[in-house]
């Protein structure tokens, strides 16, 4: 048997076990569809933090609406829902949920669970301003703002339009100075505005 | 090559003042060859920024660790088209991408603008040499991307995760391009005002400028909500924090000039108004960067807490100071030619949408400075997010739709009865249809019910439009309908163009009506177990876990989780969301875990609406997983709705079409001033 040939065969030798036992590819992990089963992940530190069941009170429509009034306090900007329930990696949002529980649970509605949260927190947990005081600027100002210029500019084109209509009454000619070639130009450009 | 880099920035900064005070000295009256020297300096500094930014992009692909902005952004195993986008990735890197590209469309206006505005030119370079030079500055004295660590370390930190997505690489430049372009119609404005030529010349020379400006806004605001909305995994796209309203501030004041500038170009009136719209616009611009790169308001979206910040911040005060000092002492010379005749006109409706879109420019305004206001005043510190800006700006955002309507329907200088009947019964028809076919479907919710009803008046509005020119030229022409609605489009781009971008923005309003009737929940399920959720749509879904499998990626280990889903009991597919932990690789075999998992969503896209998973953790780290769910029903139109609004604004941008009507009806705006004022009543 030549070197070469014996190299060969040696290496499929070698090579078989290795072939038959081939499991899954590496890094791969064979997933346990519905077998009830739930099978452990090779590297559970790559799969985020782990997780506690979600339970019927965490999908519960009052506790989602009072959370959306709440603001996490992990400087993410967005509410205790949305940030619990997407930013995995935040531990100040499922503890403020905890929290927001245990008031329910003591028998608060939303309005003093909001106002539990106000207390500890500061103004600062509310998504959105209470409309009072100060705030309630915060509220009106840009509706006051457009009316007031709405107002103003809605005067200047009545006055305007009034001063035009007198103009035209006291029989003022509507047109002077031009030939009548550039009267006949004017017309059809005006004409064309109004297609 | 970081040497290079230094002195290209150094060079830069004195090529950009040369330019400048040539271009303000206006030395150039008297010898002309200085005016061709501003030019050049123009070119000359784009050059040089072109030198610094190979040297950057050299740095990163050869991945040379020993610079700062390197080492933080980017990683031996990062694939390479994220160490392309890194460049814009950092403070630094999108400093240096905004002062190149900048300079970029300096010398593009230089060399495009036609030979009849060349007595602005020199201004205008002097101009946005002036903003090359502040941000030049701002790199050789506060946020330098050639800055180098004091040793090199094997690997960089590799770029966040969450940056990793083909939105990323994306959105920002087109974003900053919006921001960036508006600085050449604001150098126009100002060449204006400083030459004192303030006829509709400039309007003519950044008409292309401002459309460009606000698709680059448009493209980069819609591709932020793409990525908000596949990448951060909390089933919304907009969320009214300060970065994005900071991107919606010039967008809303840029697409009030488009419309209003229509007006100065027709009838010659708003020219002062124009004028405070740009300079405006610019300055919101500015704000905008301000507000992403000073930290001064919380936001996810910001760079890190810098002193950039306060550059920024005396430079909008400068540029305020000084553009709105110009624009009072030309304030005699933009007086109106015409004035307005009847409220009930088009002009009239225009004056209204303006008036509504800086007015919402405003309120966003305000909300996103009003935690300041509030400290500065009382010195509690407080948060204005979503609920706030829905409460003020929603009623607003109804009557743009309304106005959206109703504005095509009003003819130019004054509406009859006559007219107002004839042009309203189809678009209203079409709204109590939608009206009452909502009312019968069971939908209550006041803000949705309007909004649809809006948007079908709206179509209404711009179908009739659509339809009666298309067949006047069928009747006139003989042409098949389909050619003459081509040939409609394409005689008159601006405004079919604008009609098709009106409707992009019904889109819009069709999808943030919808987004209303969103549902959710979570649900902890084991290999095999299901979980339902009843569509607003009537249907159910039903969810069944498969399972989770890990495997490696690039320069990652993904965590996919899959279901498969049915609908009404019939199988639709599978789909899969992943956690996915990065990790850098200095040495082969030495992994190392980089930034925390970051998630990724798992979307199936109808026109109805899309479903969209997302797989929150593994219970005690076995494939029991924690999911949520949500229905988002007609989402998809916001895409739809950015696509064909950057199609109508491409039509109205494009070449040719009906070319000299602008002129032409300009000078009959001309000529009308010249009979009023004969007849006493024009001035």
């Amino acid at each position: 048997m030549t070197s070469r040939r014996r190299f060969l065969l040696q290496g499929l030798a070698g090579a078989l076990p290795v072939l038959l036992h081939a499991g899954p590819a590496a890094g791969q992990q064979q997933p346990l569809a519905g077998q009830g089963a739930a099978g452990e992940l090779r590297d559970p530190a790559a799969a985020g933090r782990p997780r506690d069941r979600a339970t019927e009170r965490d999908n519960d429509e009052y506790i989602k609406q009072v959370e959306h009034r709440l603001q996490c306090t992990c400087g993410c900007t967005l509410d205790i829902y949305t940030c619990r329930t997407t930013d995995f990696t935040c531990t100040f949002s499922p503890a403020l949920h905890k929290e927001v529980l245990a008031l329910h649970d003591e028998g608060k509605d939303a309005d003093a669970i909001v106002a539990a949260f106000v207390e500890k927190y500061g103004e600062k947990v509310l998504m959105a301003p209470k409309p009072e005081g100060f705030n309630i600027a915060g509220y009106i100002v840009p509706g006051i703002a457009i009316l007031l210029v709405g107002s103003v500019m809605a005067a200047i084109m009545v006055r305007r339009s009034r001063v035009m209509a007198v103009a035209s009454a006291a029989g003022d000619p509507p047109v002077s100075g031009g030939s009548a070639d550039e009267m006949e130009r004017l017309r059809r450009e005006l004409r064309e505005f109004d297609e | 090559m970081t040497l290079l880099g230094q002195f290209s920035l150094w060079t830069a900064l004195l090529v950009g003042l040369w330019g400048a005070v040539l271009g303000y000295s206006g030395r150039w009256h008297a010898r002309p060859e200085l005016g061709v020297a501003v030019t050049r300096a123009v070119y000359a500094l784009f050059g040089v920024l072109v030198v610094a930014s190979l040297s950057l992009w050299h740095g990163l692909i050869t991945h040379d660790f020993n610079i700062e902005y390197v080492a933080s952004y980017t990683s031996r195993n990062l694939p390479g088209y994220y160490i392309v986008s890194a460049f814009w990735a950092g403070q630094k890197g999108s400093l240096l991408f905004w002062a190149v590209m900048l300079s970029g469309f300096a010398a593009l206006a230089q060399w495009l603008t036609p030979a009849k505005y060349r007595s602005l030119m020199p201004y205008v370079g002097a101009v946005t040499s002036s903003v090359v030079v502040f941000f030049v500055i701002v790199m050789l004295f506060a946020a330098n991307p050639f800055a180098r660590l004091p040793f090199t370390p094997p690997d960089g930190n590799g770029l966040n995760p969450q940056l990793q997505n083909i939105g990323m690489v994306i959105h920002p430049p087109m974003l900053y391009l919006g921001y960036i372009s508006i600085t050449i119609p604001f150098a126009f404005a100002v060449a204006a005002l400083l030459a004192r030529r303030v006829d509709a010349g400039w309007i003519q020379a950044i008409r292309k400028w401002t459309l460009m400006s606000w698709l680059f806004l448009s493209i980069g605001i819609t591709l932020g909500m793409w990525w908000a909305y596949v990448e951060l995994g909390w089933g919304g796209y907009w969320a009214w924090d300060p970065v994005e309203n900071a991107s919606l501030l010039p967008w809303l004041t840029m697409s009030a000039f488009l419309h209003s500038v229509m007006i100065q170009e027709k009838r010659g009136m708003l020219k002062r108004w124009n004028m405070t719209l740009i300079i405006g616009s610019f300055l919101l611009s500015v704000f905008g960067t301000f507000i992403t790169r000073s930290g001064v308001i919380a936001s996810v979206h910001s760079f890190t807490q810098s002193n950039v910040g306060y550059f920024f911040l005396a430079f909008l005060l400068a540029a305020g100071i000084l553009s709105y000092t110009l624009l009072y002492t030309r304030w005699d010379r933009l007086e109106a030619e015409v004035q307005l005749e009847s409220m009930v006109s088009r002009e009239a409706a225009f004056l209204y949408n303006n008036l509504l879109l800086v007015g919402i420019a405003f309120s966003v305004l305000w909300g996103t400075l009003f935690p300041i206001l509030s400290e500065a005043v009382r010195g509690t510190k407080i948060s204005v997010g979503p609920p706030f800006f829905n409460k003020v700006n929603v009623p607003l955002g109804l009557l743009l739709l309304a106005l959206t309507g109703i504005g095509p329907l009003i003819a130019w200088r004054k509406a009859s009865i006559r007219n107002l009947q004839r042009q309203f019964v189809v678009p209203l028809s079409f709204g109590l249809v939608t009206l009452g076919a909502l009312l019968l479907a069971g939908v209550t919710e006041p803000y949705p019910l309007v909004g649809f009803a809006l948007a079908g008046f709206v179509t209404g509005t711009l179908g009739q439009e659509f339809w009666r020119g298309t067949s006047a030229r069928h009747v006139m022409y003989q042409e098949s309908y389909p050619v003459a609605l081509a040939r409609l489009v394409s005689r008159n781009r601006r405004r079919y163009g604008g009609y098709i971008v009106h409707l992009g923005a019904l889109c819009y309003f069709v999808a943030f009506a919808g987004y209303a009737f969103k549902t959710e929940m979570e649900a902890t399920l084991r290999p095999g177990d299901t979980a339902s959720l009843r569509s607003p749509f009537g249907h159910t879904y039903t969810f069944t876990h498969v399972g989770v499998s890990q495997f490696e990626q690039l320069n990652r280990i993904v965590s996919q989780a899959s279901v498969q889903v049915a609908k009404d009991g019939s199988p639709i597919g599978v789909l899969s969301s992943e956690k996915r932990q990065h990790f850098s690789e200095p040495t082969p075999g030495l992994r190392q875990k980089s930034f925390e998992p970051s998630t990724e969503v798992g979307i199936r896209t109808t026109l109805q609406e899309d479903l969209y998973i997302v797989y929150a953790g593994s219970v005690e780290g076995t494939e029991e997983a924690v999911y949520r769910f949500t229905i988002n029903p007609l989402v998809v139109w916001v895409w739809i709705g950015g696509l064909v609004l950057v199609a109508g604004g491409l039509i109205a941008m494009w070449p040719g079409g009906a070319a000299g009507g602008t002129l032409r009806r300009g000078q009959a705006g001309y000529e009308v001033r010249l009979a009023g004022t004969a007849s006493g009543v024009g001035a």
